[in-house]
């Protein structure tokens, strides 16, 4: 499998106390503050003229939260990512038009926003577990890139 | 890419904060490093590498210390780190791709470390500050 045994109580250990739509405006906001060229996509959601504007945009934090809570639905398929992600990927490529690099930066962000919130108990074990998971989403959503 | 006066602020003000710790958030992001990056522990077969040993805290000391050595210069890291990015360049030449994945490990020790301080400003600031690091170590490779 994708993940060992192991890995995947870790993962789904740890995601079972996660606030997913907080979670997912909070990683989407940091993606936008720390990296703000990734701000092209979304010249549409208004004032994210400054940190504190970004992490309280209502519209930042919806699409934050549609973004997490699809990443949730793909760990219900955690072996087999491509398969889940495929219809996402065709429509990043062709309507979206988003660089795949732009998912391994959200990735990143993910696992800094999930240390934030967890400190100690996102240890170097669940750290790893979650790196493959981020890893596998993003190469899933790639897939289908031509 | 350079920091602001404000992101200067927010790196001297963690880095009083950090320091009290610096050897053990040192050893954790190598800790993290070797987890995550197993391909990482191909430039240490001399080290033994498992959690808690001391070749991986005397390592994560020494690369807290050259953090801190940028930090306290941090309007000129190039000179505080010249010595730094000859062994990196002659010496050690480890391949550039590996600076972001400890740059992305010490981040993660940081915010998982610092709750409070480890704001989207400071979260910017110090990926900035690695990345410049990063730089400055590889910037005489070639």
């Amino acid at each position: 499998g994708f993940l060992t045994a192991e890995e995947k109580g870790l993962v789904n250990g740890l995601w079972g106390k996660v606030n997913v739509d907080e979670v997912g405006g909070e990683a989407l906001g940091r993606l936008l503050v720390v990296y703000p060229w990734t701000q092209r996509f979304f010249e549409s959601f208004g004032d994210l003229s400054s940190a504190d504007a970004i992490m309280s945009n209502a519209k930042v934090k919806a699409h934050g939260k549609k973004v997490l809570n699809s990443f949730s639905d793909g760990l219900k398929n955690i072996d087999d990512l491509k398969g889940a992600f495929a219809k996402l990927s065709e429509l990043h490529c062709d309507k979206l038009h988003v660089d795949p690099e732009n998912f391994r930066l959200l990735g990143n962000v993910l696992v800094c926003v999930l240390a934030h919130h967890f400190g100690h108990d996102f240890n170097p074990q669940v750290q790893a577990a979650f790196q493959k998971v981020v890893a596998g989403v993003a190469n899933a959503l790639a897939h289908k890139y031509h | 890419m350079s920091l602001t006066k404000a992101e200067k602020a927010i790196i001297l003000s963690m880095w009083g904060k950090i320091s009290t710790q610096a050897d053990a958030i040192g050893t954790q992001a190598l800790e993290r490093l070797f987890a995550s990056y197993p391909q990482t522990k191909t430039y240490f077969p001399h080290f033994d590498l498992r959690p808690g040993s001391a070749h991986l805290r005397t390592h994560g000391a020494k690369v807290a210390a050259a953090l801190g050595d940028a930090v306290k210069s941090i309007d000129n890291i190039a000179g505080a780190l010249s010595k730094l990015s000859e062994m990196h360049a002659y010496v050690l030449r480890v391949d550039p791709v590996n600076f972001k994945l400890l740059s992305h490990c010490l981040l993660v020790t940081v915010a998982s470390h610092f709750p409070a301080d480890f704001t989207a400003d400071a979260h910017t600031a110090w990926d900035k500050f690695l990345s410049i690091v990063s730089c400055v170590l590889t910037e005489k490779y070639r």
